[in-house]
């Protein structure tokens, strides 16, 4: 699969104008919304400042490689449901023809896809799933208006983006703008040195002195690349590393990453410092650098280069002014469970940026949402909520005889992909309704469940708590209360026999004793 | 989600952290997470395990047991202490009565990052000791 056909760049659909609802972003996010909307009928544009799909990963990581995996050979057809659990890195599609896009891009090298192969992936499905974006249009700025079909004052309110192609309205926009404009700390000179994004290429950095301030994956991703060209590294930040194979979730540095940790530890060539950087200075070949760590002993280290790897957070522009509320260092939107805007309704989110709608965030670990392979679902998930909440439709929801709820539930939970990838966050949900039978209600937000009452129905998910492996949890709601119920977790990650079936049948027994007769 | 860069002079005032150097409490900050929650949102949920200790960097919340609001908790305040330290679910909901800002460290984080800060050790349980005296002065 080579570029896009010049012809695609210079299509440019979705002229000025009001739309029912606008994507801005061409990222994954972007891409899988827009896919999820067509597929239910939903008309929408997507505007973009790029000029091609793709997004962050049309440059970054830096290191050109993913810490996303796809495996190629998994027992099972890439076609499947299940598959997505080993593919990280494809987005959904409902067609088996258009699933799967990224292993067969891969060249077998490793199942971490490099960088120009995500693209080609994301270019792939774009152009597979005929996904329409109008590029080279840059959102500017936002402001309100009362909607031509709201009764005016007081009524429904409509988005007005300024663009670089003129003015756009809509009563919903989703921003899939991603989260990665470059943040720093205000320490005092580090306006000065390079953010992560800005590395040189490799060779700048031969038999150099590097200080790395930073000690996430994108630090130690420099780190991992510089091992064979720097004289020596230093890492630096507050607090210590935590590593991902000791949390047994994404938080933490990648097991790709930890060879300058093991360094560190044999003493080799780095150096990884537990300290508050107080200043950066111009020094007279480079920089000087004055820590200070928790006990009050100082350092100051002459080094030749200094890289401030401090993060990232989300380009909202004029949204914050507009009553948009962020937190965190990131500056991510406080989102609902469906993430729309917790303060301005309307303004929804798509891609890397729903991280910001935490969930239960059960034992500290989050969701998989800064991820494609989580908010590839999110995107799924949202597209069927503004189809039920704005647009008036009502999604198919299959019934289940009652024999086989135990089944369906223990298959969902071996194989569903969103439960693998989303644990504690999105959930299988299945009413129980006394008058209505037995119906799979499809994937919810688990906190949506929790907080919203309802009628009888459980929710199933997966569920980690850091120290070994995941476990089902089954969320009962019997006349409006909730009870958990946790099961135990199984080595080989497949809970559809032995003591399964009789504990999910226990757990569920008060409500289906009072459930509808087997259909 | 890391916390932003004014956590720090947040912080430094609150009774919790009154014996903090500056690169103290910049440790601190950057070992808890930030949170944000709407007014009405649930932050731990009575009986739901999983959950994490608590301080308020901004707004109030409703402590709420069994469906009734028993007490309000405001900047500076923290909760959820007592289900980290016992290994047990929360007995109440905490609700943000409006928007509120908090830092948050799982329960599985508490002990060690006590033990690493005895000064945070005993601020905490002099604030316990509080509760316990208001509890009693109450009952009795």
């Amino acid at each position: 699969m080579g570029e896009l056909s010049p012809s695609a760049h210079l299509d440019k659909p979705f002229p000025p104008g009001r739309y029912p609802l606008i994507v801005v972003g061409s990222g994954p996010g972007g891409l899988q919304l827009s896919y999820s909307l067509s597929r239910l009928g939903i008309g929408h544009a997507v505007l973009s400042e790029d000029s091609a799909p793709g997004g962050m990963f049309r440059r970054w990581p830096v290191f050109q490689r993913m810490l996303s995996w796809t495996k190629p050979y998994t027992g099972l057809q890439r076609s499947s449901r299940a598959y997505e659990r080993f593919d990280w890195n494809s987005l959904l599609a409902d067609d088996e023809r258009q699933r799967a896009v990224m292993p067969a891009l891969m060249d077998g090298t490793s199942y971490f896809p490099s960088r120009p192969e995500m693209q080609r992936g994301l270019e792939t499905f774009a152009e597979r799933t005929d996904i329409k974006v109008r590029y080279d249009c840059r959102w500017e700025s936002t402001s309100l208006t009362p909607s031509p079909s709201g009764g005016g004052q007081g009524g429904a309110q409509d988005f007005i983006l300024g663009t670089s192609d003129g003015e756009y309205r809509a009563p919903i926009v989703v921003f899939a703008v991603g989260v990665a404009e470059p943040y720093r700390p205000p320490i005092p000179g580090l306006e000065q040195v390079p953010h992560y994004g800005d590395f040189q290429p490799v060779e700048h950095y031969k038999d150099r002195r590097v200080f790395i301030i930073g000690k996430q994956n994108s630090g130690f991703e420099i780190a991992s690349g510089l091992l064979p060209w720097a004289r020596q590294l230093i890492l630096a930040s507050p607090s210590p590393t935590k590593l991902s194979v000791n949390t047994h979730t994404l938080v933490g540095v990648r097991a790709r990453y930890v060879q300058p940790y093991e360094d560190a530890a044999l003493a080799g060539g780095v150096i990884i410092l537990e300290t508050t950087i107080e200043a950066v200075e111009a020094a007279s070949s480079g920089y000087r650098v004055r820590t200070r760590n928790t006990e009050g002993r100082t350092l100051t280290m002459e080094v030749d280069d200094v890289i401030a790897a401090t993060g990232f957070t989300c380009p909202l522009r004029d949204l914050p002014g507009l009553g948009v509320a962020t937190f965190g260092q990131s500056r991510l939107p406080a989102q609902t469970p469906f993430w729309e805007s917790a303060t301005l309704p309307g303004i929804f989110f798509a891609g890397t940026i729903t991280q910001g709608s935490a969930g239960l965030k059960k034992h500290g670990i989050p969701s998989n949402s800064g991820a494609v392979q989580g908010h590839r679902y999110n995107a799924r998930v949202l597209a069927g909520h503004l189809a039920e909440t704005r647009f008036g439709m009502r999604l198919p929801r299959p019934s289940l005889p009652a024999g086989e709820l135990v089944a369906h539930l223990l298959s969902e939970l071996s194989v569903g992909p969103e439960l693998w990838h989303q644990r504690s966050y999105l959930a299988r949900v299945v009413s129980l309704d006394r008058g209505q039978g037995i119906t799979d209600e499809g994937v919810w937000p688990l906190a949506h469940f929790l907080d919203h009452g309802g009628a009888d129905a459980v929710a199933i998910t997966l569920e980690s708590n850091g120290q070994g492996n995941p476990y089902p949890a089954v969320y009962l709601r019997k006349d409006g209360a909730v009870s958990e119920h946790l099961m135990e977790p199984n080595p080989l990650l497949d809970f559809r026999s032995g003591d399964y079936p009789r504990q999910m049948q226990a757990i569920l027994e008060p409500v289906l004793a009072a459930a509808p007769a087997p259909a | 989600m890391a916390v932003q860069s004014d956590v720090v002079n947040t912080i430094a005032g609150f009774a919790l952290f009154a014996d903090l150097s500056g690169p103290q409490l910049e440790e601190v900050a950057h070992t808890f997470d930030e949170a944000w929650f709407g007014a009405g949102e649930r932050i731990l949920r009575q009986g739901v395990s999983g959950s994490g200790f608590y301080i308020i960097l901004e707004g109030s919340a409703a402590i709420r047991v069994n469906g009734v609001d028993r007490s309000v908790l405001k900047a500076g305040d923290y909760f959820g202490e007592i289900s980290c330290l016992l290994g047990e679910v929360p007995v109440a909901d905490i609700v943000a009565a409006q928007p509120l800002r908090c830092l948050v460290l799982p329960a599985g984080e508490l002990e060690g990052f006590l033990t690493r800060h005895p000064r945070i050790m005993f601020r905490l349980l002099q604030g316990e000791a509080r509760k316990l005296k208001h509890t009693t002065a109450w009952v009795s």
